[in-house]
This record gives C-alpha cells, structure tokens and sequence, in this order.
C-alpha cells in the first residue's frame, strides 16, 4: 500500500527541526531512516500530517567518542555504526548486536536514535543501551534533558519523549576493563524480531542481565556475583517476573525457557 | 528548509545511474514508483512494500537501500543506481551479473534487480567474504525460485574472481553461526 498524503518538511539544522516539530503539533512525527516509519505509513497503521525528515541534518550526522561515552546522533545509521573499525574495543555489546538487528540493507538506511525512540520491545539497540546504562538526549525548544536508558522505555513503543521532543543523540558507555560483554537472540529466521533477545554484562563484583522481546520493553537485573545454581535460581525467578505471554511467535513457557538458556548461556560466554 | 504541501505537484531532479533526470511526485511518492512510473526505469522491482522482501534495493549514494521505504523526495539531489546501470561501464553484462547467468543464481528474476544491487554495495566495503557473510547479506532478499545456493555461489565466485583467485575454491565449508549444539537447541528440545 502508499502512504496517505501529509506535509513533508526538511531542515537544515537540529534547531530548525525542533522547533518545526513545536509547531506542527501532536499529529507531526520525526522521519530519520524511515526503516520502522514507512513500513507502518505503507501499512496506513499511522497517518501522520507532518513528516519532518532529518536524514540530512548534518548536525545531526555524527558518531564519536566522548568522554566515556559513544555519541551517536540523531541522523547516524546503524551502517555509519556497525562498520566503524573501532566499535568492537569502543562497545563490544553493540558489535555483537548489530548483525542479529533485521538486515544489512536496513541497516543501511534505519538509525540508531530512530530504533531507540520507536522503542519496539524486541529491538536490539534500546536493549543494549538498557543493559549498559546508557543515556538518550531529548532536545526540544525548551532546552535538552538526559534521560536514562532504565528510565526512557516505559511500555510498548512508548518512552519518556515528549510529543515536542528529538531525540537528538543516545549514548553507549564505553568497555571498561575487566568487564565482559555477551549478546544473543533467537527469533524464527535470521533477522526476524527476537523473540528473545538477551545482553549480559559481567563485572567483577555483579552481573546485569538484561532481556528483550519477552516483556512490553527491555528489561534488566543485576545480581553481585552468583554462580552455579544460585545464578539458575535468580534467572528462573527473573523469567517469572517478566509476564511472558503466549502469542502466535511462540509460548510463555518457551519464552521463559528462552530465558533460563540465553541469560545462563550468554553469561558464562561474555567477553 | 525545504517544505512540500501534502497536495503540492513538485518536480525534483536525481542523477539516476549517471544521468541527469528529473519528474514530478507528491511528498508522499515512494522511491520505487518514481523510479518505475514516473522515469520509466522498471528494472527495479517492488514487491511488499515494507522492507521485507527486497526487491525494491537500489543504492542510493552507493548504498544499499530500500526504495519502498524511502521517499522520493529523499532523495532529491542523490545518486540513484539501479540495475540498469550496473553494466554501464562494460560490454554486455557485468561481471556479477556474468557470474548469476553462469551459476543459474535466477529463475523468475524477480528478486533479482534488487540482489545485484545489494551486492554491488557488500561486495565493495567487504571484497572477501565468507559463506556466512553473504548469505547474511543474503537474508534481506527472498528468492522463492532458486533455494539461494546458486545465488551464494555466484557472488562468491564474483569476489573470488575480482580477487583474481581460480573458481570453484569458492565455497569452502563455513560453518560459523550454524551450530547444532547451542542454547536455542538445547531449549528447544526441553520445551518439545
């Protein structure tokens, strides 16, 4: 199918879309690699007035080292990402990541900010952002605000972004040494959504595991440091508390199973 | 800022696989239909129409992409490449599409205009590739004719060729990423 008809507007500048997007009011939405965005126009599932496109925002079009952070913006792809030479000493988690995330040909073209801000509950990237306490910078013509990852996802393709808000940049810690870093999905096919996707994050003195795909969003738990069956135990307890459900993907009981398996598995390989 | 009313009628101008070309869209024309109904260029394909099956790949500034989720004026003063214009520079056939021919890597073709292209972007940021790697690259297309192998074996043979190594050491056995053995077999089997 095609889109319904709406406005397209394109800005030069990060402050020229924002505050295009205060004024196009609650029915404009933000059009980056439009890899989740135009399938859903195609589908009429949404019918937007105002499409504001900052793929060629060029303050927008950045992916860099800072501080203890990877800052990736708005208009980055997830390509510009994944085949930067350095991401795997960078963040280890999201080149593990990015070849379990849809297709090279998407990711071409689809961001990371996008991916984080439609918040689809099995995607990898707000995933791996949960899982290593990452930021996202919310920029609107009141000024910016930095929201935690933990605190950003708030349900199913909902977040903390108000309807005035970009999402201007996310931000990946940087590897640490002496911490190791593991990811693993399963889902039907090669590039499917997951329908289970775990990242695990092993410290010296913890262990944060966090799950995608099984909950309405991400979600994460860190433990000090168990083992042997006291660490089954707390991923058993953990698979409970997420609320799998059975739809046409797959059971809870799978999805809980899923869980027990990935969570032990992705754990006792992190690197 | 540039801004198009949802009724406006705007002519935009793209360089299509070298030339100069321009047509007019609405704000809401995909990339594929301005491609096909309004330049006439109908090599490039469209089948779902939500980025899963792949035919509708072109390359747009030398990447990879899909057209049906792109919207022509996105593209507005890019580079468009499209199968078409993937033997501009040669005689007859390019090599890639020498090497499907050869490997009987088509049947209906109609996925086929959107893997060339998806391969003439993979093939130039990773020259040698293994297995794996191309039938991950692989997996953004659907080919319900050929069961892929003959696909996999063409574009292998193309990077082997570039690379300037013999055919038929092509593929070598790859076994990364296909273990039988791991956590989502071993669920497997104890929820069944």
């Amino acid at each position: 199918m095609k889109p319904q008809a709406f406005d397209y507007a394109r800005p030069d500048s990060a402050e020229e879309a924002v505050s295009m997007l205060a004024q196009a009011g609650d029915d404009a939405r933000i059009l980056a690699g439009g890899q989740s965005l135009m399938a859903v126009l195609n589908l009429r599932l949404a019918q937007p007035s105002v499409l504001i496109d900052i793929s060629r925002v060029p303050d927008l079009n950045y992916v860099r080292t800072e501080g203890r952070h990877l800052a990736i913006g708005a208009a980055a792809t997830q390509g510009s990402v994944e085949w930067r030479s350095s991401l795997k000493q960078e963040v280890p988690l999201l080149a593990q990541a990015f070849p379990h995330i849809s297709h090279f040909q998407i990711r071409n073209r689809g961001t990371v900010c996008g991916s984080v801000a439609h918040a689809d509950p099995s995607a990898e990237l707000p995933l791996a952002l949960l899982a290593l306490e990452g930021e996202v910078v919310l920029r609107s013509g009141r000024g910016r605000r930095v929201v935690a990852a933990a605190d950003f996802f708030q349900g199913m393709l909902m977040t903390a972004r108000a309807q005035d808000e970009l999402v201007e940049e996310v931000r990946y810690p940087l590897a640490q040494a002496n911490v190791r870093y593991a990811f693993d999905e399963f889902s039907g096919r090669h590039g499917d959504f997951a329908v289970c996707a775990v990242a695990a994050v092993v410290k010296p003195d913890g262990i944060r595991l966090a799950v995608g795909g099984v909950s309405d969003r991400p979600v994460v738990r860190s433990w000090s440091r168990l083992d042997g069956a006291d660490l089954d135990a707390a991923i058993n307890d953990f698979a409970w508390e997420l609320g799998a459900k059975d739809d046409h993907h797959a059971s809870a009981k799978f999805r809980r199973q899923l869980v027990r398996h990935l969570g032990r598995a992705a754990i006792d390989k992190a690197i | 800022m540039k801004t198009y009313r949802k009724d406006d009628v705007v002519r935009i101008q793209l360089v299509l696989n070298g030339q100069q070309r321009s047509g007019t869209c609405e704000s809401r024309t995909l990339l594929s239909d301005f491609l096909r109904h309004e330049l006439g260029a109908t090599g490039t394909h469209v089948g779902c129409e939500h980025g899963v099956c792949g035919a509708c790949t072109v390359n747009i500034d030398g990447v990879a992409g899909r057209s049906c989720m792109t919207l022509a004026v996105q593209a507005e003063g890019c580079e468009v490449d499209t199968v078409e214009g993937l033997n501009k520079d040669v005689e007859g056939l390019s090599d890639l599409q020498q090497a499907f021919r050869r490997n009987h890597a088509l049947q209906c073709g109609f996925c086929t205009a959107g893997i060339l292209m998806s391969c003439t972007d993979y093939l130039q940021r990773n020259p040698d590739p293994t297995e794996h790697e191309v039938r991950e690259m692989l997996s953004g297309h659907l080919c319900r004719c050929t069961g892929y192998t003959n696909i996999v074996k063409a574009v292998l043979e193309t990077a082997a060729e570039r690379l300037g190594r013999p055919h038929g050491a092509a593929l070598a056995p790859d076994t990364a990423g296909h273990a039988g053995t791991g956590p989502l077999e071993q669920a497997r089997l104890v929820t069944a």
